[in-house]
């Protein structure tokens, strides 16, 4: 899939996060987290998953999370993600 | 004869500080208070240098005294409580000395054995006389009880009395007495009494926290202790709130007459009261407004000093006879021990407060919060910071299980009891794994090894040491 524009997707409530997607040259993935010291690498991770099964090879994801969970984190990517490639 | 000096600064002078000594505070207006910002300020503009800060607990509101340490003029910090804002300062390397924690009961205990001295207190006074008789009943700044100032008025070399709200002389229904005042002070506002409001003093609507609360107050009623005599102390925290609205739910439909609620008093203790459910309040700090009009207005809502509350110096103490306590926790251990001092990244954000000492005074002393916080874990292998000891705890409630600790030869018959009241009894470490198969295991922090706080149990042991977060 492809990023053709930017969206956003979740809210920045405490246990969710708030993810938005750019288009972008590159792939880029920028992390903000409550929990950045104890969980940054798994929500790495996560993102690169959600994005490989979408086959998503570049655009720019920046999450803003306020300690989302695993499945919240794959929700709200992927749904950034369709947004941004057209899916209503 | 009349103790009324000008000014702050005139007070200061005239008690004859010097370079070193120790001064405190008591923390009534909570995060309305102007007296400890007013007074640092005219201290430093004095010139004065090195000083010790002791004050009950440092709000948020107390930021600048951020910029008094830069400057040298406070050096050292002793207190119960402190709010996050100066806890990161502290936790970043701020000082060179250590934070020193106490409880409310050790604070005072402490004052009265001699092991902490005072030298200037400074009393922030909602009424006062000009002799210093003063009150927190009444005034436009009221506050209602001035439980943990009576150890300071009655053990500091000097004491200051400052007040929004001077009366003549002999104020009526006084708290604190004259005979323990050098000098009053007038000022414009003491603080804001909107800041007396802490921003957790209302029941929830959260499920998760309504399900905690409906588990804990089942506990309680299993436990055996709610019956005619039933004494109880909550927190001001969401869940605790709904669990003590259970808890009046069940004492109103049984007839259940209890003796008496104690601690931080909110209105749904005043409710409580009210309703019959206690024969009187006890009270040490208002959390709400609600509960400053009820202190003022009926004599069953009784103020207590800290000692009275949960000292150790005294003969006895109102903790010693406590049915049930309900407490939070920012992380429990596998022993039962609680951190209520640092956040999961390691940072100062709280206190022992009464913590502690209500947790070894009760029967039944009770840990409501939920499995995980934004992706923490609330069970975690050690805590952080040992803030109460696992051997005074005896039950974690969760939403997902409640864990009973039996790890210290106790307990075996309530767990029995919750079993037979069909809760769903885990152990401990299943609270972990539950938390940790939905949120994943969180990497430890990294701490250094400066220490940057001591914590004080309640008889003046250290308990444990707040670490420099990297």
């Amino acid at each position: 899939m492809k990023i053709n524009t930017s969206a956003v997707a979740g809210t920045l409530e405490s246990s969710d996060v708030y993810v938005k997607v750019e288009p972008c040259e590159t792939l880029e993935i920028e992390i903000e987290s409550v929990v950045y010291n104890q969980f940054a690498e798994q929500i790495e991770a996560t993102i690169k998953a959600v994005l490989a099964e979408l086959g998503v090879e570049s655009g720019k994801v920046s999450v803003n999370d306020k300690g989302a969970i695993d499945c919240v984190i794959q929700a709200r990517v992927e749904t950034a993600v369709k947004r941004a490639g057209g899916e209503k | 004869m009349s103790k009324l000096v000008n000014s702050i600064k005139e007070a200061v002078q005239k008690v004859g500080l010097k370079d070193g000594m120790t001064i405190s505070f008591h923390h009534h207006m909570r995060n309305g208070d102007f007296v400890l910002n007013m007074v640092l300020e005219a201290i430093a503009e004095l010139g004065y240098k090195d000083l010790t800060v002791n004050a009950s607990s440092v709000f948020d509101v107390h930021e600048p005294i951020i910029g008094h340490v830069k400057n040298g003029v406070v050096t050292g910090i002793e207190c119960n409580y402190m709010g996050g804002k100066v806890g990161k300062a502290i936790c970043e390397g701020l000082m060179e000395k250590p934070v020193i924690f106490r409880t409310h009961g050790g604070r005072p205990s402490d004052m009265e054995k001699g092991t902490s001295h005072i030298d200037v207190a400074f009393i922030a006074a909602p009424t006062a006389d000009d002799m210093g008789n003063c009150t927190g009943k009444y005034g436009k700044s009221a506050c209602g009880s001035m439980g943990y100032a009576f150890a300071d008025a009655m053990n500091a070399d000097k004491v200051v009395v400052i007040t929004d709200n001077l009366v003549p002389h002999p104020l009526v229904d006084f708290s604190i007495s004259e005979i323990y005042v050098d000098y009053v002070v007038e000022v414009d506002q003491i603080g804001n009494p909107a800041g007396i409001v802490s921003g957790t003093t209302k029941i929830t609507r959260d499920p998760v926290g309504l399900k905690m609360a409906d588990y804990a107050a089942k506990v309680i009623e299993a436990s055996g202790l709610l019956k005619d005599g039933f004494s109880f102390q909550t927190g001001a925290g969401g869940a605790t709130l709904a669990t003590a609205k259970y808890v009046q739910d069940i004492m109103l439909a049984k007839g259940i007459k209890g003796s008496y609620g104690m601690g931080g008093i909110t209105k749904y203790m005043v409710e409580m009261l009210n309703n019959g459910c206690f024969q009187a309040l006890l009270d040490v700090q208002c959390f709400d407004l609600d509960a400053v009009q009820s202190i003022r207005e009926n004599p069953k809502h009784m103020e207590v000093t800290a000692t009275h509350y949960a000292g150790v110096s005294g003969k006895s103490a109102a903790v010693d006879n406590l049915d049930v306590v309900l407490l939070g926790a920012t992380q429990v251990d596998l022993d039962f021990g609680v951190n209520v001092h640092t956040d999961s990244n390691g940072y100062i954000m709280g206190g022992s407060g009464g913590h502690s000492d209500t947790a070894a005074g009760a029967k039944l002393t009770m840990i409501i919060a939920p499995l995980i916080r934004a992706r923490l874990p609330l069970v975690v292998e050690k805590c952080l910071c040992t803030s109460t000891p696992g051997s005074t705890v005896d039950v974690v409630v969760t939403q997902r299980g409640i864990a009973v600790n039996t790890k210290y030869g106790k307990n075996q018959e309530l767990k029995e009891a919750l079993k037979k009241a069909k809760l769903p009894v885990v152990e401990i470490e299943d609270l972990k794994r539950m938390a940790e198969e939905i949120a994943g295991t969180p990497k430890p922090v990294q701490l250094t090894d400066k220490v940057v706080a001591h914590v004080m149990y309640r008889d003046g042991t250290l308990l444990d040491t707040i670490k420099a977060v990297k």
